[in-house]
This record gives C-alpha cells, structure tokens and sequence, in this order.
C-alpha cells in the first residue's frame, strides 16, 4: 500500500510515496540516496542508524517511513555548515573517536541529543546515553573524550 | 529486515482508532511509538493486514494530575515519564522503571502504553504498575473502562485489553506520606531487558512498614505481586533481619522463566536478591 508523506530532510523538503511497510532507514539511503545512515544490526540494538527526528535521536530501522510524515529530520550530512564540521563531529575528528567509522554515523547523532539535553554531561552520564549505539572497534574511549571535548567546544 | 505487507491507517481521534479497529475485524494492530510492535514485524512474529497508527492522536499523550491521581497518556514517551518532575516525585518507582527501559533513543519513541499492552514479560513497567496499584483506563466501541493492575496481565504478551480496545491511559493513586518506592532490576547485560525486575512501595507507619506493596517482572511469563514477601515484613521495624526473612520468601511458587542467559534457578535465586534490595531502599527512602 503506498503512502504519502511530506517530511524535511536536513532542511530540505521532500514529498514522496512509500510503500507502508517501507522502514524510515531505507527511505533516507534508497530514495533520498543520503547514505551517511548506515544499517548495522537491522533489530534496533546498535544504533548505526540513529537520526534526529523533531530534534531527538531515533533508531530509524525501527520506524516506518510514513510515521515519519510532517517531521524534521537531520542526518549525518546535516550537520555540518557549509565545509564547517559541527563541534561533535568536529571532537571526533580531534580525538580519534572512531576508527572503521561505520557507527560513528549513529554515535554523533546520539551524542548532539545528550548535549541539547545535558549541556554538561559527566563521563557516566555520557557513556549512559550512548549505550543504544555499539561500536566494534575502539573500545569507546575515544567517543567518549570527543563527547567531552565537544561538550566544552559548545560551552565557549 | 521488512515487514510483510499491511495497509497503514493513520487515526486522528481515539474515536476514530476504535471505529477502525471495529471495522478490521480483529486482523488489525495499533501501531503506537512502534517499539515492540515493529521489531515484531520484522521478524515475522506477526503479520496483521492493517496498521492502524495513533502516533498522532494529541489527546493521548502527556502527563497530567486528576486531583491527587497522575494521568499518564498511553502515548507519553518513555523519555517523557522517566523526566517527569510529577512522576519523579509522586511515583518515583515508575521514573525509574521509564528509565531502566532500552536505551535513549527506544525512550525517545516507545509509549508507556504500547509497553504495557505488549505485556512482555520482561519489560520494566509492569512491576511498577502493579505495586503502584494504577489503573488502565481502555476505550471500546461500549465506551471507556478502567482495569486494576491486578487484572491487567494475564499471561505472557496477553493482557485485559480486547481486540477492539484501545489503551488510552494510566491513572496512578498517589500514595502516603512517608512511602519509598522503588524499582530495581538486573538487566540482561546483552539486551538491557529485565532478568529480574523489582518494585517496592513501603510507607512507614509509626515505625512499623505498612501498605507494604512488592511486585516483580521477569522472573516468570506475568509480572505479579508477591504477598508472601508483603505479609513478611508488614508490621515490621523494616530492620535488616526482617527484611532478609521477607525476601526469603520471593517468588515461592511462581513457575520461573529459564533462557541461555538465566536458569530457572538463577531468576528464583535473583527475586530473594533483588527483593531484599528493594525493601532495603525503599525502608530507606521512607524513613
């Protein structure tokens, strides 16, 4: 059964027909070809998929496309502005927050819904929030200091 | 991994979701933050003919305070309840069972009432709800009716709620002065559901524990209340030795859930613990 949605897409408005049963995760890479979004365990546990939905970070492998009508959605490519790196991608860059990079995607967009709501969040309160995103190789150090360092970055 | 096909209806009112719900004649699901529903369809674990979503209905979501009674929408989002200063405060057991739920971005989507209606046996809120002695408030095509906690799970994913209801809200009772409340799990260290939920109401009562209300999740395929570890401590001090004997009395008789992560044995040994835990914090928190 098609249906039609309306949403915005890191700023830009898309109006389109998805099949109902069409997973939010495969309308952002299949139809909008934005494939920063990666699909990691498909069952809603690793949180490679994790988008911004109205401002909060959601496992889009776990939504349907057209739940998502009338939303606001940022992704990975709308973060930065222009050729600037936004501070949480930017602290990734500087700490070494990622090493394959494939859930690194899902961790910044988890980590800028910890700082909108806790601006000054402590390393438990960190390790916390991004425990719905699982990273294989870097043992989350790394993340963990890039979530830090943009948490201070933001503040100055 | 993709659903098998349904035709997706999207409801604007309560009225309207049960007027659907009527028509689809039983082969319909409501679809509200889609937390457990989804993952359901994926696997292939259901396959309705119709979605019948109420992720916009207004009217079912927040939290809200009828006289001393907090109301919680169905479609109030776990994140919602765990960071309530209303619930926080008044049922700090149910903050804390929001909290223990999944991970940040699960709580961004999943509802209080698509959880309770799942009635998974190991999900967090159901503990609570019932040492909360809450009420479920669900609409049919007859009108609207309240079911007590204790009538509410029946057995594992079955709840009171017919095939053409709809869960519209949770009504919590506040409590006395001078009530702990607490809940307690241990968490599969995989998963993040519950091996063993524990929730505990206690109110001090001229220094005697009174209104003494326990109830767990996870331990057996319904969440329950315990009155054996009830009986045991009421009229106590709430002193470490009584609370030892009370909890020894945990999850006698109930049929234990056994997984490649937790016997059987393990989850019975796990209710004495967690048991005695939350009497500890909840004799504290009353004091």
């Amino acid at each position: 059964m098609a249906v039609s949605i309306n949403v915005k897409v890191n700023g830009e408005a898309h109006q389109g027909s998805v099949e109902s049963n069409q997973l939010l995760v495969y309308y952002i890479r299949e139809s909008l070809g934005l494939t920063g979004t990666h699909i990691g365990c498909d069952t809603s546990s690793c949180g490679a998929c994790t988008v911004l939905v109205n401002g909060k970070a959601v496992k889009s492998c776990t939504m349907l496309a057209a739940q998502a009508d009338g939303t606001d959605i940022t992704t990975i490519e709308g973060l930065a502005d222009g050729n600037g790196l936004h501070p949480v991608q930017d602290a990734f860059w500087e700490k070494h927050g990622l090493q394959c990079g494939f859930c690194t995607p899902g961790m910044i967009i988890t980590a800028v819904d910890l700082l909108d709501r806790n601006p000054d969040p402590s390393e438990h309160e960190i390790r916390e929030a991004l425990e719905g995103n699982l990273c294989r190789c870097t043992g989350y150090q790394n993340i963990v200091k890039a979530v830090q360092y943009a948490a201070q970055k933001i503040k100055c | 991994m993709i659903p098998a096909a349904f035709d997706y209806q999207r409801a604007s009112s309560v009225d309207e979701a049960v007027t659907l719900l009527a028509e689809s004649g039983g082969d319909a699901k409501i679809l509200a933050g889609g937390h457990s529903l989804i993952p359901t369809l994926k696997l292939r674990l259901a396959r309705p003919e119709t979605l019948i979503d109420i992720g916009r209905i207004d009217e079912l979501k927040g939290i809200s305070e009828d006289g001393d009674t907090i109301v919680i929408g169905a479609l109030t989002t776990h994140d919602d309840v765990a960071s309530s200063d209303v619930v926080q405060a008044k049922a700090p057991n149910l903050a804390a069972a929001a909290a223990a739920i999944g991970d940040l971005q699960v709580r961004n989507c999943g509802t209080i009432g698509g959880a309770l209606v799942h009635a998974d046996p190991a999900a967090d809120y159901p503990a609570a709800i019932l040492a909360d002695e809450a009420e479920i408030v669900v609409q049919g095509p007859n009108g609207s009716r309240t079911v007590p906690a204790a009538d509410f799970f029946l057995d594992i994913f079955v709840t009171a709620v017919q095939e053409d209801e709809l869960l519209t809200a949770v009504r919590i009772p506040a409590r006395a002065p001078g009530t702990g409340s607490v809940y307690l799990k241990f968490p599969n260290p995989a998963s993040g559901y519950a091996v063993v939920g524990c929730a505990a109401n206690v109110t001090m009562d001229g220094g005697k524990c009174a209104n003494v209300r326990v109830a767990f999740n996870g331990v057996s395929g319904v969440a329950f209340r315990d009155a054996d570890v009830e009986d045991a401590i009421t009229g106590t001090s709430g002193d470490e030795a009584a609370i030892v004997a009370a909890a020894e009395c945990a999850g006698n008789g109930q049929d234990c859930m056994s997984d490649t992560f937790a016997s059987a044995e393990f989850r019975a040994h796990l209710a004495k613990v967690y048991a005695k835990r939350a009497l500890t914090a909840a004799v504290k928190a009353a004091s």
